[in-house]
């Protein structure tokens, strides 16, 4: 049986030599050390720092409390009625948040509530520096985690190729006349490309 | 009357260069293991790159609470500091800087260097024994048996080049060194920057203060000032390791201009060294106790030996 690679000398020398040609490389390199507090840090793209709401998206559904998984989300609402706009139309409901809190101090950064968000009412922000000295300091109400929205970076760029946005299908769509101007031949041809699933929205 | 003005301001420069060169060669070693490491070390204390670091360490331990355990050979324990401190500056006193400035010019500095920096040693039984902790006797124990195997090499290198020099004395040595000592004394300088390390107890010869295996061996006991003087005297004891070998083995304060400037060649000689002392400590772990004591008794007590004998030979022939 032969040795395998390894070839120990008599003397550990060329080891020895190894070590000290190594450090005296690794010393001649700029060094790896970020200086945080003086230089910003270098963070990658959808880092999770702290959840940022977009209060007018927010409509009260409470799905975001619901699977959060620590339930440190807390949530208020009540039920408006709008008057009918029209003589003789219907009473509209609506709801209106009064209030929405994240308790940072239990978040444990899953995104859940981002992810589950149907109304876009939730943003990751990258920012992190809001640690405190009283831990009931780190419960944010509603308008603290408006401000986080100035800090939400924009969504990555779409792949090439890719689907348009619907938002942006939506937009395109031509603006819906009633049905007695159409009749009178005013009707724009519809875009092919929007499929008649899409139609009733 | 002129005499004792002079003692007092021989002492005065020693002490200076005592409180001074240990944090140079510590903040050196914050700096170049920080590199080596990839990192940036002390940046902020004193503003310039951290230039104040060891200063401000220095004030916290003068306000760390100064304990002394209660099983502690109390005495003995609060003087293990003084002991392990005072021997360096001794010796530094007795270091050539350039024919001279020295302070204190005796005729056979060679022997009271090595002498006196043995003593030190002691501090560190005392401090072990002392403690009342097994942690700290086994550092002590480890301590002693370290001195005891390299302080023989060490001085053997010395005395091959003593018989090189003709002379006990440093500055005698110095001024008998020509470049042709670097091949001839090759060994000896192997052996004693070997010995020198391991009696400064550094790495890689570390193992009475392993930190993974006895805690902090001697000093475990010890806080505040009376541990700073502790890490005081390693430094210093770097620094008089250091000149001595930039005197014995590089020539002291032969180079350019070296009858005005040779305090400056000295130093920088000595800086180099230090630099040295502190790499071998970034690059290389720690030698097992067995391991220490086979390198000391089957590769340097031989090579100084052997150095000593064609030291002697030479001396013979050429003479």
């Amino acid at each position: 049986m032969t040795q395998p690679s390894r070839k120990p000398s008599a003397t550990g020398i060329p080891g020895i030599l190894k070590g000290l040609a190594t450090t005296a490389r690794t010393m001649a390199r700029p060094t790896h050390t970020a200086e945080y507090p003086d230089a910003p840090p270098h963070l990658p793209p959808r880092s999770r720092g702290v959840i940022a709401l977009l209060e007018e998206n927010c409509t009260s559904c409470m799905l975001c409390a619901r699977e959060c998984p620590d339930w440190c989300i807390y949530i208020d609402s009540h039920k408006e009625t709008i008057p009918a706009t029209t003589p003789g139309g219907r009473e509209r409901q609506r709801n209106v948040l009064d209030r929405f809190a994240i308790d940072f101090s239990l978040c444990m950064y899953c995104g859940i509530c981002v992810e589950v968000c149907p109304f876009d009412a939730l943003f990751w922000s990258p920012e992190f520096e809001y640690s405190e000295l009283d831990i009931r300091d780190l419960l944010h109400e509603k308008d603290r985690l408006g401000q986080w929205m100035a800090t939400v970076p924009p969504p990555p760029a779409l792949d090439e190729h890719s689907a348009e946005p619907a938002e942006v299908t939506a937009a395109n769509k031509p603006p819906r006349v009633p049905r007695g101007d159409a009749a009178a031949g005013e009707r724009p041809a519809r875009p092919s490309r929007v499929r008649p699933q899409q139609d009733g929205e | 009357m002129t005499d004792v003005v002079e003692v007092v301001l021989r002492s005065v420069g020693v002490l200076a260069a005592f409180l001074v060169l240990p944090l140079l060669v510590g903040q050196t070693e914050h700096k170049v293991m920080a590199h080596m490491q990839g990192r940036l070390g002390p940046m902020y204390a004193g503003g310039f790159h951290g230039w104040a670091q060891l200063v401000a360490d220095g004030v916290k331990f003068v306000q760390k609470e100064d304990i002394t355990p209660t099983a502690a050979d109390a005495r003995v324990f609060r003087f293990a500091p003084a002991v392990a401190l005072v021997p360096y500056l001794v010796a530094l006193a007795a270091i050539p800087l350039s024919p001279t400035v020295v302070g204190a010019d005796l005729p056979a500095s060679a022997v009271f260097v090595l002498a006196t920096t043995a003593v030190g040693i002691l501090g560190t039984l005392m401090a072990g024994w002392a403690s009342a902790n097994k942690y700290s006797l086994l550092g002590a124990m480890r301590s002693a048996a370290q001195l005891l195997s390299y302080e023989l090499p060490l001085v053997l290198a010395v005395a091959s080049l003593c018989l090189a020099g003709g002379t006990l004395s440093l500055v005698g040595i110095a001024q008998a060194w020509t470049p042709w000592w670097l091949l001839w004394q090759l060994p000896g300088a192997v052996v004693f920057l070997v010995a020198a390390v391991a009696e400064l107890q550094r790495p890689p010869f570390d193992m009475p203060v392993a930190d993974s295996e006895i805690v902090f061996g001697a000093y475990t006991e010890y806080t505040g000032l009376r541990f700073a003087f502790f890490l005081l005297s390693e430094y210093a004891g770097i620094v008089v390791m250091s000149l001595l070998f930039a005197v014995l083995y590089l020539g002291g304060w032969h180079g350019l201009a070296g009858d005005q400037l040779g305090w400056l060649w000295t130093l920088l000689k000595g800086f180099v060294v230090a630099v040295l002392v502190i790499w071998l400590r970034v690059a290389w772990p720690r030698l097992r106790e067995d391991q220490l004591q086979r390198l000391a008794w089957l590769v340097l007590v031989p090579l100084a030996l052997a150095q000593l004998a064609i030291t002697g030979l030479w001396v013979v022939v050429t003479s």
